[in-house]
């Protein structure tokens, strides 16, 4: 996946030389292994700090709905793998921002690693982390791994059948090909076969170790409303402490307003400090979403959301 | 100060007589990684356990705490009128937890503890809590202590300082507090003092040598507050921040809180909780008027505040250790090592 | 261990609606335990905590003056949760003051000194403390002369009104009462905004002359520059800020301009101090 890297850097040059954008949201290297740290380039000199690999997890849609940048009427390219491209388009179906102020820099995606997963390989911390194109070779002090990539890939990624962006501009590689599951929501399957008090027990667990920091709700691009509800303070929706109710709450809570705009592209979990999979909540929507509506967030610019729009043959089966 | 040897065929049994007159406190895994938590009767701490996620500064001073109650109930004589929630005063003992987050506990000190205002809930828990550490023989990449006034073999702040030497621990008893530790635990074979020490140094040495990555901080007392405000480098800074917690929440020096109250029934409690300086709901005047509105605002704060504002306030160092975890956590790699050498190197032009 | 974060009981022993609009009422409070209002003692300038138990704190400014005993009293402007709560209590009810928190305008320092009194608004009861205070006949022959611009929207928004025209009356203090309009005919005092009464009838600063500033933020925007004309300097202009606080005694962390807390180093700075800090209030 490597390989795209030099052609998105020419693609950022030749656009800003020909003004067609201010500037260009990519990724950079981070710091520390395993890390990459999203970047605003505008310049020429800069742009060889535009990296892309299989640590660039985050998703970058949520740099053009709150970033400051926006609201200028600058034009921005992004750098979109299939996720990032699909939340481009949910900003624009839910009108964010106007598809001519995004330039959609597309990336064929081979997916991207799970960092967690990686770490528990090692009893002491990871020092090096290089990619060579389906090889990972990962270093601590006390020991060396190579290992295959798919091997070691994110959840959301093994099941993702849009790895290409649906919607862009310009493509920085060939697409790559694209699965289709027979069962693309077993993990949520096996949840829906647990007895309730199972269940409930279940995500109970899931958040015991939530502190709170939102870093879920901050990573993703659909939370971009001015005053979360647990911001509010007039009413005050949900409680501040630790108590297992309000933590419940704020994770039921925001999944439900992920309901059908979800693209289920893991920044989120890929955020949070305290390794809880948040993605448990909202990929049982989109599963509710697929089977009920046919719905899949982001794949279209004409389409309206299925909770954007009534219609009589809607699903109404839990009206009992 | 005295050195004892801890056979590590002893140590379970120790610790399990340590519980009988302390609340025990140590680094347990689970499948988020390893956190410091309140041992379960039947529970070892795991000492040779990696870097925790989240420091152990909720010992003293938890994430969500009760701070006061009343009862609404007007028929009572005491309605509505504020008291002390009842405390546990069993003493407390850390164990495993690596220098820098006692010494973590020094600077936070600071804040709780002034000649102004004792915080009677830190003060008091901080008083009944003997901080054990164990010396890091393995820094990893994040770690850059050393250059943060501390390091893998810090003594500040901790009650004993271990040694793990495989077979056994050679542990330096540095406070009354740290003798009384080993005594609860029955651990009581001395060691020669000058060959421990000797000992201690070279681990110290050989674990220094493994930290690779240094911040300047040199420079930073004789820069203005204005001009560092000022600098050109925020807006980078800030770019990749989605204003999440994390850094705040996984620092063993970030103090700030929130207080809130709650009823239920006819029972107000009044608690507190962590806040963090990235929030906006932080400095949000009720008025609608925010003074630190934007990201920016907030990132710079946090770094004004460790690297500046401390520093200028208290005159005891910058109020980091140099545990690395904001690093480490950070879901955007912003790195408190890049911004503090950004700070101490800026050069405001004339 | 003093408990820092423990309120005084109190109880409402009057409710006053102070402005016409009734968005601010005045409360007047006793204390419950005898003793508490001696470990109460307080300055002019400095604020406290009012603590309901179950809905929260808010920081206000005292408007009662250390020279009156027997109460405390707060005006405080109906805006969040604790204030829309507490305006919605009666008189005899139970809740909680903890304070005095913060610093006090400087007193020892004005002594011999004119004092210059310029607050609009709502932001005028630590300046009424301030006024009572220095016009006790204990006090006034301590200080030169006195001068209070006070100006608010209308006649009916002024805060302590009986009281102003009462001062009005009086040889030892000037007072310079205005409103931004008012189509009442009888209206005897000034109308036009705060910084242009400053500029016409502050007295000009010497060295020995001190303004006390307190108000809504355009209104400091513009009065600083209307002083500096009088030619005071920036340590003659004293200032009290507000920020968002919770703790109110310097732990919490949120209320900081630069390295200082506006709860515990402040609420009052001299203009010269917060030229040297980030203007986050």
């Amino acid at each position: 996946m490597d390989t795209c890297i030099e052609k998105i850097r020419a693609i950022g040059a030749d656009l800003l030389a020909k003004g067609e954008v201010e500037i260009i949201i990519g990724f950079s290297d981070g710091s520390i292994p395993m890390a990459a740290r999203p970047v605003a380039v505008s310049s020429r000199d800069d742009m060889e700090k535009l990296v892309f690999n299989s640590t660039c997890g985050l998703n970058l849609a949520n740099y053009v709905s709150k970033n400051s940048l926006s609201g200028k009427g600058a034009k921005i390219a992004v750098v979109a793998k299939g996720c990032d491209a699909r939340n481009l388009v949910t900003h624009m179906v839910e009108n964010q921002i106007s598809r001519d102020q995004i330039y959609i820099i597309g990336v064929p995606c081979t997916g991207m690693v799970d960092k967690r997963k990686i770490a528990s390989m090692f009893e002491d911390e990871i020092t090096k982390f290089a990619e060579e194109g389906d090889t990972l070779i990962i270093e601590s002090a006390l020991k060396k791994l190579t290992v295959k990539k798919t091997d070691v890939l994110r959840h959301n990624c093994q099941v993702c059948t849009h790895p290409n962006p649906p919607v862009f501009d310009v493509m920085a590689a060939e697409p790559v090909a694209e699965q289709t599951l027979d069962q693309p929501f077993a993990d949520v399957d096996n949840i829906a076969a647990m007895d309730p008090e199972a269940r409930w027990a279940y995500f109970q667990e899931l958040t015991q170790n939530c502190i709170r920091c939102y870093a879920c709700r901050n990573a993703c691009p659909l939370c971009y409303c001015p005053t979360c509800f647990v911001d509010e303070s007039s009413p005050q929706w949900v409680g501040k402490g630790q108590n297992q109710t309000d933590v419940t709450t704020f994770h039921f809570l925001r999944a439900f307003h992920c309901a059908g705009r979800c693209t289920d592209c893991g920044a989120c979990v890929e955020a949070c400090p305290m390794g809880i999979n948040v993605r448990e909540f909202t990929r049982k929507l989109n599963k509710d979403a697929l089977e009920l509506f046919g719905w899949e967030a982001g794949l279209d610019l004409e389409k309206r959301p299925p909770l954007d729009v009534y219609s009589p043959d809607d699903p109404n089966d839990f009206i009992k | 100060m005295n050195f004892i040897t801890i056979d590590k065929n002893d140590w379970a049994a120790g610790i399990d007589q340590l519980k009988k007159t302390y609340l025990v406190f140590g680094p347990v895994q689970d499948e988020n990684g390893c956190q410091i938590k309140p041992l379960a009767p039947d529970v070892q701490p795991e000492m040779g356990a990696p870097a925790t996620v989240m420091s152990p500064k909720s010992v003293l001073f938890p994430q969500t705490e009760k701070i006061l109650t009343a009862t609404l109930d007007e028929s009572s004589k005491d309605h509505h009128i504020m008291k002390p929630v009842d405390k546990n005063d069993t003493p407390r003992a850390v164990l495993g937890i690596r220098p820098y987050d006692a010494k973590a506990v020094q600077l936070v000190k600071l804040n709780f503890d002034n000649p102004d205002y004792k915080d009677p809930y830190w003060c008091d828990a901080y008083d009944i809590t003997t901080f054990v550490g164990v010396g890091v023989n393995r820094p990893g990449p994040c770690d850059f202590s050393t250059s943060a006034g501390c390091g893998p073999f810090s003594e500040q702040g901790l009650d004993v300082l271990m040694a793990d030497l495989d077979d056994r621990y050679l542990a330096k008893v540095l406070t009354p507090k740290g003798e009384a530790w080993a005594a609860a635990c029955g651990f009581d074979t001395p060691a020669d003092t000058a060959e421990s020490q000797t000992l201690f140094d070279i681990l110290q040495k050989e674990a220094e040598k493994q930290i690779n990555t240094a911040i300047s901080t040199d420079n930073l007392a004789q820069k203005t507050i204005l001009d560092l405000y000022e600098a050109p480098f925020w807006d980078d800074v800030a770019f990749s921040c989605i204003n999440c917690g994390t850094c705040t929440f996984v620092c063993p020096t970030c103090w700030c809180f929130d207080i809130q109250d709650e009823t239920k029934h006819q029972t107000a409690v009044r608690f507190r909780n962590w806040d963090s300086c990235m929030s906006p709901l932080f400095t949000h005047h009720a008025s609608g008027h925010n003074p630190r509105e934007s990201k920016i605002h907030r990132v710079r704060q946090r770094f004004m505040h460790k690297l500046k504002y401390f520093l200028d306030k208290y005159d005891q160092g910058i109020m980091c250790v140099g545990c690395g975890r904001c690093v480490a956590s950070c879901p955007v790699n912003i790195d408190i090592r890049e911004v503090c050498n950004l700070m101490n190197d800026y050069q405001k032009d004339k | 261990m003093e408990n820092p974060y423990m309120p005084y009981p109190v109880r409402i022993d009057n409710i006053e609606v102070a402005t016409e609009d009734k968005s601010l009422k005045t409360f007047t409070f006793v204390f419950l335990n005898p003793g508490d209002e001696e470990k109460f003692a307080y300055k002019a300038g400095q604020f406290a905590e009012l603590s309901i138990p179950g809905v929260g704190e808010i920081p206000i400014g005292i408007a009662s003056s250390p020279v009156e005993k027997g109460f405390v009293k707060f005006t405080v402007f109906r805006t969040g949760v604790v204030t829309t709560h507490l305006h919605n209590m009666k008189k005899g009810d139970i809740m909680g003051i903890r304070g005095p928190l913060g610093n006090w305008y400087p007193w020892e320092k004005l002594e011999n000194k004119n004092v210059v009194i310029i607050g609009g608004g709502f932001a005028f009861t630590t300046l009424r403390s301030s006024i009572v205070y220095m016009l006790d006949p204990a006090n006034r022959s301590k200080f030169k002369n006195i001068d209070v611009v006070y100006g608010a929207r209308s006649p009916g928004m002024l805060l302590y009104r009986e009281e102003l025209f009462e001062w009005e009356k009086r040889e030892d203090i000037n007072m310079h009462i205005t409103v931004d309009g008012t189509d009442d005919p009888e209206w005897k005092y000034h109308k036009g905004f705060v910084p242009q009464v400053v500029e016409q009838n502050a007295p000009a600063a010497d060295k020995d002359t001190y303004a006390i500033v307190c108000g809504p933020p355009i209104m400091i925007k513009f009065t600083q520059p209307a002083l500096t004309k009088l030619g005071y300097q920036d340590n003659q202009i004293i200032m009290s800020l507000e920020n968002r606080m919770k703790c109110g005694i310097g732990m919490c962390g949120r209320c900081n301009i630069g390295k200082e807390l506006v709860c515990k180093d402040g609420p009052v700075f001299t203009l010269e101090e917060i030229n040297q800090t980030p203007k986050e209030y």
